[in-house]
């Protein structure tokens, strides 16, 4: 591959649409000033800090134990939503029933809610005085200010991930399949489990990752609900902001380079697999 | 008596999978969205409206929609300007370009704020320069901006892409061949093309824009009537046991998500725009 400095007629292949210099050079420009450069700040600041004062915070136990319920609480949220998103994916595909193009699009309300709005009204919802917490408290359940509150929170957050990811694969799979399974005498649960489930167990992998990768992230939803106690409830993103508040920053960057390497893997290997999968389709 | 169809499940399992699915949903987004509007009007519609007059809260409505108003179109342009040049032709890096403007999607907001800070605070890598300069970028408004444009970047052109690849690059060669400029073969053969698509990028943008928090909480130092945008207000308000106030902001932001929601619905069926996964 040629470097990108070589003169672009002999990079790209030609075309007789115009404009290519000015709207490529527009978006190197842009996607470098608001996106490259501010998050290379992040290796420059941390490469500057020296490996062993990066392991101080950025391992230190209190960060340790904010990653393991950051990264606990966001799987636990993406193996629920796995579930059910599934689930809701699976009757929006293929059931009817009255009010559908409404549930449809009120699947995508958490992309749509405010995070902080989310998280006010979680915590009304859940706190022992609440409408579900009321009835929660006195069987000894505690939601709201537990890592189960901070998972609640990463249901909400994560469950239209799942669903918008498995619908469209569900929705392609042809019927023709399934009535060929029946046909040779399975059983609808053996055509789900063996020709179904198969199909679209990619996609719902690519759900399961983002909405995973996203809970680890996610800050204005938990916040609220999570209570805040180090040790308990802190979470990392929310460990970021309290070492910026103390003006350390050294500790707030070590910690979201730790997370950031952490997402990134994850996003890798959830490319690596759309690969396989494309590669196993053929396309 | 008509016999089972084997290719689906019998009715009874269909209703109760059915009734599993809309309970999952009651309980995890319906319940959210009433407990918002119930917790704001639950003193009274007197006390809602003074909540949402109040001068703090109209400054922060005020923020929010000039910060909407200066992000939502820088993305657009860039939205625009990147899926021409990545769907018109065909250049080396490709993939990794794609793969660059989706990051912002994959960085915790938390994050996203705190690059801002690292580069523009004061002890940051420009930060003596800047306030040599006299110019303030972090705890004001141009570092809100800036966290909001990180945060919303790829959402017009993440629309576009699919659907001009899609589209290809026919319809421009026509016009090019019959004597339109470069410009006029955008303004009347591609924008009417993808104004639809281009619309939900912008409404997705825009509803993102409005309620982004983690970020925006980073950079902007919670300056009443200065730097506090309505989500940040939410809090404020919520840490100082104004509940009442806090649901009350809170309710118009919810009310902003539905309407987002049903023009979002109405252009998915109007005209045959699918979502896939969104952040």
């Amino acid at each position: 591959m040629p470097s990108m400095t070589t003169r672009k007629a002999s990079w790209r292949a030609p075309s007789v649409l115009p404009g290519f210099g000015l709207t490529f050079g527009f978006t190197l420009a842009w996607l470098s000033l608001i996106v490259l450069i501010p998050l290379s700040m992040l290796f420059i600041k941390s490469a500057g800090m020296g490996w062993q004062s990066f392991v101080d915070v950025g391992f230190s136990d209190r960060a340790l134990t904010a990653y393991r319920l950051s990264f606990g609480t966001a799987l636990a949220a993406a193996f629920v939503n796995a579930v059910f998103g599934l689930l809701v994916a699976w009757v929006l595909v293929r059931y009817a029933f009255p009010g559908k193009r409404v549930i449809s699009a009120l699947v995508d309300l958490p992309f749509a809610l405010p995070t902080a709005v989310a998280g006010i009204a979680l915590t009304a919802l859940y706190a022992p005085s609440g409408w579900v917490g009321q009835y929660l408290d006195p069987l000894g359940i505690k939601v709201a200010f537990t890592p189960i509150g901070i998972t609640v929170a990463l249901i909400f957050i994560g469950l239209p991930f799942v669903v918008r990811s498995v619908e469209p694969v569900l929705a392609d799979l042809g019927k023709d399949v399934e009535e060929a399974a029946a046909t040779l005498g399975a059983n609808r649960a053996q055509t789900f489990a063996r020709v179904i489930f198969p199909a679209i167990l990619p996609a719902l992998f690519t759900g399961f990752a983002l909405a995973f990768a996203r809970g680890v992230g996610e800050y204005g939803s938990v916040i609220f609900i999570s209570g805040n106690m180090p040790g308990r409830t802190e979470i990392a993103p929310l460990l970021i902001v309290t070492q910026l508040e103390q003006y350390n920053y050294d500790g707030a960057t070590a910690i979201a380079m730790v997370m950031m390497l952490v997402s990134f893997a994850v996003l890798f290997t959830l490319n690596a697999v759309q690969s396989i999968r494309r590669r196993r389709l053929g396309a | 008596m008509k016999r089972h169809n084997p290719g689906t499940e019998s009715r009874t399992a269909q209703v109760l999978l059915i009734g599993l699915a809309l309970a999952f949903l009651a309980f995890f987004l319906m319940l959210p969205l009433i407990a918002v509007f119930s917790e704001a009007l639950k003193q009274g519609l007197g006390l809602f409206l003074s909540a949402v007059s109040n001068p703090d809260a109209l400054s922060a409505i005020r923020l929010t929609l000039i910060i909407a108003a200066i992000s939502v179109p820088l993305n657009m342009v860039f939205g625009v300007a990147a899926s021409w040049a990545i769907t018109k032709f065909s250049f080396p890096g490709k993939n990794l370009l794609l793969t660059l403007i989706d990051l912002p999607f994959s960085v915790s907001p938390v994050v996203s704020g705190l690059i801002f800070v690292l580069l523009f605070g004061a002890q940051g890598l420009l930060g003596p320069w800047l306030s040599a300069q006299g110019v303030k970028i972090i705890f004001a408004v141009p570092g809100i901006i800036l966290a909001t444009v990180f945060i919303t970047f790829p959402f017009v052109a993440r629309e576009l892409i699919p659907l001009m690849m899609e589209q290809g690059k026919d319809d421009e060669e026509a016009a090019l061949s019959l004597g339109a400029n470069g410009w006029q073969t955008f303004w009347h053969v591609t924008l009417p093309n993808i104004r639809w698509g281009l619309l939900y990028g912008v409404l997705l943008c825009n509803a993102r824009a409005m309620g982004e928090f983690g970020a925006v909480s980073v950079v902007s130092g919670h300056i009443r009537g200065e730097t506090n945008t309505m989500p940040l207000h939410v809090e404020i308000l919520y840490n100082e046991y104004d509940f009442v106030g806090a649901f009350a902001v809170a309710s118009l932001l919810a009310a902003l998500a539905l309407v987002t929601l049903v023009l979002k619905t109405v252009l998915e069926w109007r005209f045959d725009l699918h979502s896939g996964a969104r952040h």
